[in-house]
């Protein structure tokens, strides 16, 4: 077939009907633009509100809770093995919060290939000891660099370096609510009281600010071995593990693995979580939604427009099939121009889109909560720029093959002879 | 020379809407290589309807139409565009030129379409041939800046760009005043007698069918007179 000579006749027909083509092209355009920079946006602030839950919290927890024994004594005598036993006189003992044999717990998850990294931490209750009163918090102990590399501590200092915690002997970062109260800033000494009173002082050597108001006025962060030595415990009391895994899908079934296997509580994080992924999954269906309909929308400008045009040029139509052009023929001409609208438009619609984009990522962001956002976030995920290119292709198409067929069925005898 | 390129055999035509009609009854008619023939008749009398079944733009009839001893019963829509490309070339009575395309490329666009010869040597050829009607000078303009004979004469050297096997014209003079009318009544003549190029013209104007070579009247849907 000469798709030259097919391609060349569309284009006069573009050309003469220029201010048309124009406005099909723009709507396609508009609407690609729309769809990229709608999906980048919505999908980046999607990452980002991901990212303030699920890039701080594990995959998997293990800790010990207190529980209550699960058989009473009551239920184990035989005379009331088939009756409902109220009696619950055994209440839950004294349980030590330590994971027992915890170095051997680690050294075994850190050669399970699913396991991407693992950080142990301590948690403690205290007394944050201001003038005459006393604030209740609590001091995290961390393995600095492991928590770091697995929750990216430094993106929530505001002041300070976090290394320093690992450097400086009986150091701490505080939240920034904690240490506003506390008036104290870096290189302040604070005093902190335990729950089974004992005392000590520690140098602040960072701020934090989490964005999550609760922890930001309550919590700290000092070492593994100052936390140890705070409670008073041996260089083995550990009371968290944390785990990330490589592969989060797995997190649900990996834990109750570890859970038989350890015999320690483990929590996955779609169960602790399990609101942030519904929420973030409706958006993004809302977000395609939008989308989507703004380019059925310019779908239907460019059926419109190739109608009209279809209207106008039947004595063309019917001229050129008398000369000898085949339906076919007619047919490939409009849709060669539905295509070429599709083309032009859906890839301007990328440039623009991208340019959008990159407008708003200059839009600047601050929010207290999130002390490493400046600008709003975009995802650059090149896959929005595919569906958008394939879905300009395919609506221009579809808007196109109607048109194209009715032209391919045009009788010239009906039009010559009407005049 | 009696080289039949045309032939009409046993041809009925119907119109459905809004009543069955019997617009052709039984035409038959053959016409040979290099005549110059006219259809003539009171409107109505279904001319047109033959001319463009004729022309294989039409299908919807009984009977059978051979083109070059071929016959067109049967054919895919897209082979007998390919008849009308290669061996019909078609004057109508109005120009149907494209105002999108200069009067050149209206000319060039069936032997594009056919593909036979290269760009350049059809350019050349369509040259040839609006030189032929005088027009060559207005080869650049585009079909709306011309006056409705020159745009006649330009429609006349598109059909005329792959040497078809005949022209049918349908009035082409039906739109033109007395001059022009004249112009372009010389140019089939010219046509016929200097190249042997057959046409068959359709027309209700006498004067013009009694300077053809011969004449085919029509009555009611049949031929009365060859």
């Amino acid at each position: 077939m000469n798709f030259r000579l097919i391609f060349s006749i569309a284009q006069s027909l573009m050309l003469a009907r220029w201010r048309q083509t124009m406005v099909a092209a723009f709507g396609v355009t508009f609407g690609i633009a729309m769809f990229v920079s709608l999906l980048g946006f919505m999908s980046g602030l999607n990452d980002l509100l991901d990212g303030l839950i699920l890039n701080r919290t594990p995959h998997i927890r293990l800790y010990n809770e207190v529980q209550p024994t699960l058989k009473q004594p009551v239920d184990m005598a035989e005379a009331f093995q088939d009756s409902y036993n109220f009696v619950k006189s055994v209440k839950p003992k004294q349980e030590r919060p330590e994971i027992y044999n915890n170095a051997a717990i680690m050294n075994f998850l850190k050669s399970d290939q699913r396991v991407l990294g693992i950080a142990p931490k301590i948690t403690a209750q205290v007394f944050y000891n201001v003038g005459v009163i006393d604030l209740t918090g609590a001091v995290n102990g961390i393995d600095v660099e492991a928590e770091n590399s697995l929750f990216n501590f430094q993106d929530y200092m505001v002041d300070g370096n976090y290394i320093d915690l690992k450097n400086t002997p009986n150091s701490i970062i505080l939240g920034k609510g904690l240490a506003t109260k506390m008036l104290a800033s870096i290189g302040d000494i604070i005093q902190l009281t335990t729950s089974k009173g004992e005392r000590l002082q520690l140098k602040v050597v960072g701020l934090f600010q989490s964005g999550l108001q609760d922890a930001d006025n309550t919590q700290s962060y000092a070492s593994l071995v100052t936390t140890q030595k705070l409670l008073g415990e041996s260089i083995s009391y550990i009371t968290d593990i944390q785990i990330k895994v490589k592969d989060i899908e797995m997190a649900p079934q990996i834990a109750k693995e570890y859970e038989q296997l350890f015999n320690v509580e483990a929590l996955d994080i779609q169960t602790a979580n399990s609101q942030f992924e519904t929420g973030s999954s409706v958006r993004s269906i809302i977000s395609y939604a939008v989308g989507i309909t703004l380019l059925i929308v310019a779908g239907f400008g460019i059926y419109n427009i190739l109608n009209m045009m279809i209207y106008e040029k039947m004595d063309s139509i019917a001229i050129l099939k008398a000369t000898g052009f085949s339906g076919n023929d007619v047919n490939r001409i409009f849709t060669s121009i539905a295509l070429s609208i599709g083309i032009v438009g859906g890839i301007l619609g990328l440039v623009l889109g991208l340019s959008l984009s990159l407008l708003i990522d200059q839009i600047p962001f601050n929010t207290p909560s999130l002390p490493t956002i400046k600008t709003y976030p975009i995802n650059y995920d090149p896959r929005f720029y595919l569906i958008g290119i394939c879905f300009s292709l395919i609506t221009t198409y579809l808007a196109g093959y109607l048109p194209s067929r009715k032209a391919s069925k045009v009788d010239p005898v009906i039009i010559i002879r009407g005049k | 020379m009696s080289h039949k390129i045309l032939e009409a055999k046993n041809v009925n035509k119907y119109f459905h809407d809004p009543l069955t009609v019997q617009v052709l009854s039984d035409v038959s008619f053959t016409l040979n290589r290099g005549e110059f023939a006219s259809i003539i008749g009171k409107s109505g009398c279904g001319k047109s309807t033959l001319l463009y079944i004729m022309s294989t733009m039409d299908t919807d009839y009984e009977g059978d139409i051979l083109i070059d001893e071929r016959s067109m019963k049967g054919l895919t829509e897209a082979d007998l565009a390919l008849v009308r490309n290669e061996k019909i070339g078609f004057v109508f009575q109005f120009h149907y030129l494209l105002n999108e395309f200069s009067v050149l490329k209206n000319v060039m666009l069936p032997a594009l379409k056919l593909g036979k010869y290269s760009v350049a040597e059809i350019e050349h050829r369509a040259y040839e041939k609006l030189k032929m009607l005088g027009i060559e000078s207005e080869a650049l303009k585009t079909s709306n800046q011309l006056s409705g004979g020159q745009k006649q004469r330009v429609a006349i050297a598109r059909a005329l760009i792959n040497d078809p096997l005949i022209i049918m014209g349908d009035e082409p003079t039906g739109n033109l005043d007395k001059k022009n009318s004249e112009i372009v009544f010389d140019i089939f003549k010219e046509l016929a007698e200097v190249y042997h190029q057959s046409l068959l013209i359709v027309t209700h104007d006498g004067e013009f069918a009694a300077r053809t070579n011969r004449i085919i009247e029509m009555e009611d849907g049949k031929i009365i007179s060859s």
